[in-house]
């Protein structure tokens, strides 16, 4: 448990990566109608792109990784603390800030729920499959694979 | 009479009907989420739900896209206004259902039947 402490300092680093007030930014324009809202825009595609894009490890959740709103977005970020993945390959997004990138990421990913995480720039599941690939073995291996997992203490 | 747990039903009957499960199980956890700030103001009693589903149709397929049939089922009463917050999923074939009893039994290590057991 030693090294908890030391992975959410990192972590909070690492939700804030220089790139994030930018991005908010691209999302605060105001929506038209609330029909129009419900397509995903090119331009919000194209900011949810880039946020996918902006490391290997991308987890769209409610709350930040210090402070999660949300039980399932905290159990997600648990997860990922317990299997090293690399503050500096991580990059979180707190949805709750942008609510164009809240409903955007549900169309962008086809998935009507938070938390979603991306590794590669490619979707792999919410809350229920991270914790089960957790437990199975499954996200070890990819994480591995991916190269994004801190490297073992000697 | 109208129904007093109208989404569990519709969760029930729209998973049966289009997965045909040989196991199904839908627990309400909406009162361990009710003091949730996003509940502020929301009087559902039905907002947040566990589903264990056992199905065949899911053979061959990975877990986001066993979980994308399931939403796409509930897709309408997970975007309404008071409708269905979180969805817990538990998706499995029959086949893995046995196999993940037989390795939580091995765990417990409760004898698994036709198997002796020495005692020590």
């Amino acid at each position: 448990m030693i090294a908890r402490p030391l992975l959410s300092s990192a972590f909070r680093q690492a939700a804030r990566p220089a790139a994030a007030p930018k991005f908010a930014s691209r999302f605060s324009y105001p929506r038209i109608s609330p029909i129009a809202a419900r397509f995903l825009s090119a331009e919000t595609k194209q900011a949810i792109d880039k946020a996918v894009a902006s490391a290997p490890v991308v987890l769209f959740m409610k709350g930040t990784p210090e402070t999660p709103q949300c039980g399932f977005s905290r159990a997600s970020i648990q997860v990922l603390g317990l299997q090293g993945v690399d503050p500096a390959k991580f990059t979180a997004f707190n949805v709750l800030e942008d609510e164009a990138l809240r409903q955007g990421i549900k169309e962008y990913s086809e998935w009507p729920t938070i938390p979603q995480l991306y590794v590669d720039k490619e979707f792999v599941g919410g809350c229920d499959i991270i914790v089960s690939m957790h437990q199975n073995g499954e996200l070890a291996k990819l994480l591995e694979e991916k190269k994004v997992v801190v490297a073992a203490e000697e | 009479m109208a129904s007093q747990t109208p989404l569990e039903d519709s969760l029930r009957s729209k998973i049966t009907e289009a997965l045909s499960p040989t196991f199904l199980e839908i627990h309400n956890d909406s009162h361990l989420h009710s003091h949730h700030k996003a509940m502020q103001g929301n009087t559902s009693a039905e907002t947040h739900f566990r589903v264990v589903i056992t199905s065949a149709a899911f053979e061959k397929k990975m877990q986001p896209a066993r979980h994308r049939m399931v939403y796409a089922l509930m897709k309408e009463e997970m975007a309404k206004e008071g409708g269905i917050h979180a969805l817990q999923l538990r998706t499995r074939t029959p086949e893995e259902e046995v196999r993940q009893k037989e390795k939580e039994a091995a765990e417990k290590g409760v004898p698994i039947e036709g198997q002796e057991v020495e005692n020590v």
